[in-house]
């Protein structure tokens, strides 16, 4: 499989009050082609921020970019002007975010926000930009488009929007859709028809869809490939089946088992991972994970851990990796 | 008022002792209006309508469903934030829909809440323990400051914090932290009932199962009785014995919590349980995707007949006309559709 993306070391970093958040710290990945890569992790993991310095969509102040390079056709995206990027933008990647009522324009129509890009940048012709519109609009099933490219984002249920959103990612048909918490702010059943139609048409036009979420289950459900995120560095990589069925970073692990499932006889307590989430301006030495960490001990406080291989294309950054193989797990639960 | 036989819930009651909370044929319409000097009512939203359930002392009652289904309204009338449109609502054998001002006061002491968002519902310019300290206050609970201080303290450590934490603000604490903070707030008051409105949502998964844990704890400990808003069904399996599932304003199943997982029975359940994913992606795939079709209608202009018939698979023709009552088809277990 080629590789359409590829993002090496990125270190983003913001200038808070509080002092320096390294909101993304070093953090290496590929995204391949026709594959679905999940993104995972907890609030303040560095999830969107990843994705956003990706694209450049940080703002600066107070974010910087302070190293790092992403590679599309072999171009770093990072050394782009900025007339380059908007150029790049949208062809390369396109970004579903997560509140689709905020990252629309109130003000103005459907149809105009949809056929923009269409006119600056592939060059079309209104008459042939609306006609475009109205093909996106239909592949992502919102019946009578006429009416609904003449509306306007208040018109539209959440779900609705989300679907216009999805439409807009896609009208310069870019290698990469990213989607940022895209079905957080949905009811479930709705979060279901949102992530079956990105689905189809990731596998229909052949790109690749990287989905960022907190969500387990969504993961688990349309990943191929996951990455695993605490505190702006990603500790667990691998195929959605091995992660899922032999965790090998104790975050990892604290995580899978403190989500209830539906599939599973109710337990009396929740698994839980003990401790708070960690605080970006303030983190701990060694490890970040460590003061929550069952397994801690005395070398993770002075070394950070490296990501590495354990087993076959199954990277962890924990020094113990190695021994968190089933066998751990059995002794846990 | 529609006098109701045998509602849903007491047939699961353990014996000699009545339901803490009834509520009856519950009504809660909003108008809604337009025009800023000439007011005129343009229609009316039914959040709630007709709701009629029991818990009993001790036990959790799940109530779940969609956003706009009504499921938060309901918890704010049993509270009595808002005040229902008709129907009767008894806390332990008394009416809370005829009462008001002191004795409301009074029986406040023993119902309380624990909001959403652990941010927006908490002051940020009063201390943790002038949070905790507020409502001993205001039902006079204590009688001297030391007093009330070491109250705070014993809930603070009560709901997994530090006493030392009194004297920080809300800033200085994380989500999970300030959740512990505003179930100390309703805790202060040695509540009998609390309404936990979506209660863990906001949290992140790892923290999410320690306020789970701590909640049930403190009602192993307290004797409290939950009632548990909440959207997400996994979280509600692990925390109710009964539940509840909501449909526009609407209680469209009611049963034990392992019947109604094991045996959906109503199609709108059994579609809210197929769309939630399952984090094992060898499950996954295994597993059968039964996705419903379109949203939510509005609750301004709901269907006629079964408010759920233009997205159920089994529909009929008459499921547009007449609106189905909860039937009982095995004990404790109640639906409304007649074609199951």
């Amino acid at each position: 499989m080629s590789v359409v993306l590829e993002i090496e070391d990125l270190r983003t970093y913001f200038d808070t009050e509080g002092g320096l958040v390294k909101a993304v710290d070093g953090v290496s990945y590929t995204v391949e082609e026709g594959e679905t890569l999940g993104l995972v992790g907890e609030s303040g993991g560095g999830k969107s921020v990843t994705a956003l310095s990706g694209i450049r969509l940080i703002p600066t102040p107070p974010g910087r970019i302070v190293s790092g390079r992403v590679l599309y056709k072999g171009q770093d995206l990072l050394e782009l002007s900025l007339d380059g990027m908007r150029h790049i933008r949208g062809r390369a990647i396109g970004m579903i975010f997560q509140e689709p009522m905020t990252s629309l324009n109130p003000v103005l129509s459907i149809g105009r926000q949809l056929t923009e890009p269409l006119i600056t940048e592939l060059g079309l012709s209104k008459y042939d930009a609306n006609a475009r519109a109205h093909e996106l609009l239909a592949s992502v099933e919102i019946s009578d488009p006429e009416r609904r490219l003449a509306q306007f984002p208040h018109h539209f249920s959440g779900g609705m929007r989300q679907r216009v959103m999805i439409a807009m990612a896609l009208s310069c048909n870019p290698a990469v859709l990213i989607a940022d918490e895209p079905t957080t702010a949905l009811d479930v059943t709705v979060q279901a028809q949102i992530l079956e139609l990105m689905q189809r048409l990731t596998e229909e036009r052949g790109g690749a869809l990287v989905i960022i979420t907190h969500n387990l289950g969504v993961v688990a459900r349309y990943a191929d490939r996951v990455n695993v995120m605490y505190a702006g560095k990603i500790v667990e990589r691998s195929s959605a089946t091995a992660v899922y069925g032999d965790p090998r970073h104790p975050y990892t692990l604290g995580l899978m088992s403190s989500v209830p499932r539906l599939d599973l006889p109710v337990t009396e307590r929740l698994v839980q991972v003990d401790g708070q989430p960690p605080n970006l301006v303030d983190l701990p030495p060694g490890c970040a994970f460590q003061p929550r960490c069952p397994y801690a001990q005395e070398q993770c406080l002075e070394a950070v851990p490296e990501l590495m291989q354990t087993v076959d294309n199954h990277y962890a950054a924990c020094f113990i990796a190695d021994q968190l193989g089933a066998g751990a797990k059995a002794g846990q639960a | 008022m529609t006098e109701v036989t045998n509602p849903p819930g007491t047939t699961a009651s353990n014996g000699s002792a009545g339901p803490i909370l009834e509520v009856n044929d519950l009504r809660m319409h909003f108008p809604v209006t337009t025009g800023v000097v000439f007011r005129k009512t343009v229609g009316t939203v039914k959040a709630v309508d007709g709701v009629t359930f029991s818990i009993q002392p001790g036990e959790t009652l799940g109530l779940v469903g969609e956003s706009g289904c009504g499921k938060t309204t309901l918890g704010r009338c049993v509270l009595r934030f808002y005040n229902p449109t008709s129907g009767q609502m008894h806390f332990r054998g008394e009416s809370l829909t005829d009462i008001r001002g002191g004795r409301m006061r009074e029986l406040r002491k023993q119902m309380q809440m624990v909001f959403q968002d652990p941010y927006s519902s908490l002051n940020p310019r009063m201390t943790a323990g002038q949070i905790i300290g507020e409502p001993l206050k205001i039902h006079r609970l204590a009688s001297d400051p030391k007093q009330s201080r070491e109250r705070v303290a014993e809930i603070l450590s009560l709901v997994g914090l530090d006493p030392s934490m009194a004297s920080r603000y809300p800033h200085e604490f994380s989500g999970g932290q300030r959740q512990r903070i505003g179930i100390g707030r309703a805790l202060a008051v040695d509540p009998a009932l609390i309404v936990c409105d979506e209660a863990v949502s906001a949290l992140d998964v790892s923290i999410q199962a320690q306020i789970i844990n701590l909640l049930k704890d403190l009602q192993d400990r307290l004797g409290l009785t939950y009632l548990f808003i909440a959207h997400d069904l996994a979280v509600v399996r692990h925390v109710a014995d009964r539940i509840a599932v909501m449909y526009l304003g609407k209680i469209v199943e009611i049963a034990p919590r392992d019947d109604i997982y094991a045996n959906p029975l109503h199609p709108y359940t059994q579609a809210l349980l197929s769309a939630v994913p399952v984090p094992d992606p060898v499950v996954e795939a295994a597993r059968p995707r039964q996705i419903i079709i379109g949203e939510v209608p509005s609750p301004l202009n709901p269907p006629s007949g079964c408010v759920f018939h233009p997205r159920c698979p089994i529909a009929q023709e008459d499921c547009s006309v007449d609106v189905p009552e909860l039937r009982e088809l095995r004990p404790g277990h109640w639906v409304a559709c007649p074609k199951v």
